[in-house]
């Protein structure tokens, strides 16, 4: 198509030669117009989360070992806490079986009755119990202690982080100095002195939840509550400062926002993604302390099992029966390295400096 | 308040007498310098019309702005609206009356918001609004009155052009319905192509809205084309200030002689002729302000009672105001 309204180029001129140029037809400024879908932040960060093989390994394997500790109980039907029993009457030569193998007992009671008893699937352990409701249960304790410490933490943490960050000042300085002290602790020693003397302290108690949950456990919490949400607090107060300097903050200032609605719909909406990520690796964190502390038998107390203490059980019988540390010890890595590549997958997806 | 106050209605929407915002620096241990930002400045502006505010970098424009708008706490003089002493108690009502727009169209909107609860914060704030429906309402209008579609509300902000963000903070700033805004440096983050739009549009939200801008700006001709009057700071001090035609054809003040010459030159013939004056030396630091006149340093007509005497802010006739003991 030839333009002759257009001014014509001079040789040596660096000008944009316009004679080369069509104009759009309407339909092509109409193609314009289409912008590419309007994507949330979340949901932007979940298609990339999704796209991570690792990461979804790790939520699979997670959801086969949730969905294992809620259903195995119902369907096992062992308890964690008492000897097998054939016919009603205890069963004391079902001592460390192997796994899918039934004691003599039981096998006469089969042929007897003709009935099929439960199979042991990771056998028993030298108290004549089922080794895989014992397994199951642990795993349950370790996951709970996990998730709530890294709730405790979670609460602790961002509250103190985000009300340090966005006041500053003098506050701010108090404040983070109280989080170096707490930081400078050996936190293994303390968490050690602290569940000793909450032992004490906490056995004497008659309120129904901590005698239903143990002494050992609320300990733990108590501990992870006054000891781990420090890193978590200073994680926060960092993001926050580095947020506040947008000018968007001054904008709703400007605007007449009070601080409290500044935090909540600026401030930790903003922050949201280093929160979620620290949570996702603050729960293996949470877990391998309590089995650490169980297995040294600081943890919870016996017939309940967590997976720390039935690794220390098994130790006992180590040569003769090497898969019954094997188990345990298999689910914390399970647990532990799924929920660290989870929080990998997390952090690439929602951290805004690794977008690629 | 008091009742002289109350009474004392005036001409003017904005007067601002002897501003000072100084901010304590660290410059040792245990050692604390005033940074004064702003050092006395004062000015008026009336309904409807643009005072341009130009100056170099660092030199107080954007925190006379923050700190009219109590961004920040001022250390010393007023702020009167339309009349009445603004203080940090009332200050919640005026944030109805002034508002802002910001420098950087990048960081000055949330990316975690759509732009319907951008433009709609004030709205939440002020509960400017009875029904969902008429917030969004609302927000569609102020959304067309700043050219943008409606079909962008629920879209976030990281899918606009700096243009069209500059757009988004401006119906945010105009959605309270201000009598005031500050504009700092609204365009300076912007391409010229788009700068020219913006500006345009400011000029066409003031006929159509009767608002009154703080325009503050580096670029001379820019705030010349959007402003009634111009103000010229040099280290927190106020230099020039005049009509704006008046100081663009006449500046009196060495700074402003020489900030005019730098002004490029659109014909080529002209731009040759022109002498620029090229100022001597760095800006002073503003912790070590010079004695006597702040220019004194730069400036070629510096005798040594500018070194003593700080030069008053005189009127040389028609409201052409200057700060300089020599001319």
């Amino acid at each position: 198509m030839e333009n002759t309204n257009m001014p014509k180029k001079s040789p040596f001129s660096l000008q944009v030669d316009l004679s080369k140029f069509e104009k759009a037809t309407d339909e092509e400024k109409r193609q314009q117009d289409v912008m590419s879908e309007s994507t949330t932040f979340f949901k932007d960060g979940m298609r990339k989360l999704m796209k991570n093989p690792l990461a979804v390994a790790s939520i699979i394997v997670l959801v086969l070992i949730i969905g294992t500790i809620i259903i195995a109980p119902m369907v096992v039907p062992y308890s964690y806490s008492d000897i097998i029993s054939v016919g009603g009457k205890r069963d004391k030569t079902a001592k460390n079986l192997a796994p899918f193998t039934y004691s003599k007992k039981e096998q006469s009671y089969m042929d007897e009755t003709g009935e099929k008893l439960f199979p042991h699937i990771m056998g028993t352990d030298s108290m004549c119990r089922d080794y895989f409701i014992r397994v199951v249960y642990g795993t349950r304790i370790s996951l709970v202690v996990g998730l709530f410490a890294s709730i405790l933490v979670l609460i602790i943490g961002v509250f103190y982080g985000s009300v340090s960050g966005y006041f500053g000042g003098r506050a701010d300085l108090i404040m983070m100095r109280v989080v170096d002290i707490i930081y400078s602790l050996p936190d293994m020693l303390i968490i050690i002195l602290l569940s000793v003397v909450l032992n004490e302290t906490l056995s004497n108690t008659q309120n129904p939840i901590i005698k239903t949950l143990g002494t050992n456990m609320v300990s733990i919490f108590i501990v992870f509550g006054l000891l781990y949400w420090v890193g978590m607090a200073r994680l926060v107060r960092g993001e926050i400062l580095k947020i506040k300097s947008n000018e968007y903050i001054l904008a709703a200032k400007a605007v007449g926002a009070p601080s409290g609605r500044i935090i909540r719909t600026h401030v930790i909406p903003n922050c949201l993604s280093v929160i979620i990520i620290t949570t996702a690796l603050q729960i293996p964190s949470a877990i391998f302390t309590e089995s650490f502390l169980s297995f040294v038998g600081m943890g919870v107390k016996a017939p309940m099992p967590s997976l720390g203490s039935l690794a220390n059980a098994a130790r006992e019988g180590l040569q003769s029966y090497p898969l019954q540390l094997v188990f345990p010890s298999v689910t914390i890595v399970l647990i532990v390295l799924a929920f660290n590549l989870l929080g990998d997958g997390l952090r690439d997806a929602f951290d805004p400096k690794l977008r690629r | 308040m008091s009742s002289e106050h109350a009474l004392g209605s005036s001409e003017y929407l904005v007067e601002v007498e002897d501003l000072k915002e100084y901010f304590p620096i660290r410059t040792g241990f245990a050692k604390t310098t005033m940074l004064k930002a702003v050092d006395g400045v004062s000015f008026k502006i009336k309904p409807g019309e643009t005072l341009g505010l130009v100056g170099e970098s660092g030199c107080g424009k954007t925190t006379v702005g923050r700190t009219l708008l109590r961004l920040y706490k001022p250390t010393g003089g007023r702020v009167l609206f339309e009349g009445k002493e603004v203080t940090d108690k009332n200050m919640k009502e005026y944030r109805k009356e002034m508002q802002m727009v910001f420098q950087d169209p990048y960081s000055s909107l949330d990316p975690r918001m759509t732009v319907e609860d951008i433009i709609g914060e004030p709205l939440d704030v002020h509960k400017l609004y009875g029904t969902k429906a008429e917030r969004r309402d609302k927000i569609l209008n102020l959304m067309s009155l700043v050219g943008l579609n409606a079909e962008h509300a629920t879209r976030y902000v990281h899918e606009f052009s700096g243009g069209q963000r500059q757009r988004i903070g401006i119906a945010r700033a105009l959605a309270v319905d201000p009598k005031f805004i500050v504009c700092d440096e609204p365009v300076s983050a912007l391409d010229v192509s788009i700068q020219a739009q913006v500006v345009n549009m400011f000029e066409e939200l003031q006929d159509k809205l009767g608002v009154a801008y703080l325009f503050i700006a580096h670029d001379l001709l820019i705030v010349h084309h959007i402003s009634d009057s111009i103000a010229v700071m040099y280290l927190g001090r106020m230099v020039e200030k005049a009509d704006a035609d008046e100081l663009m054809s006449n500046p009196i003040h060495p700074y402003t002689q020489s900030l005019l010459s730098a002004v490029p030159v659109p014909d080529p013939e002209t731009a040759r002729k022109q002498k620029r004056i090229i100022l001597e030396g760095d800006v002073p630091s503003p912790l070590k302000m010079p004695s006597g006149c702040a220019f004194r340093t730069r400036c070629r007509y510096a005798t040594a009672r500018c070194a003593t005497e700080t030069p008053p802010f005189t009127d040389r006739g028609g409201g052409h105001m200057v700060a300089c003991w020599e001319k």
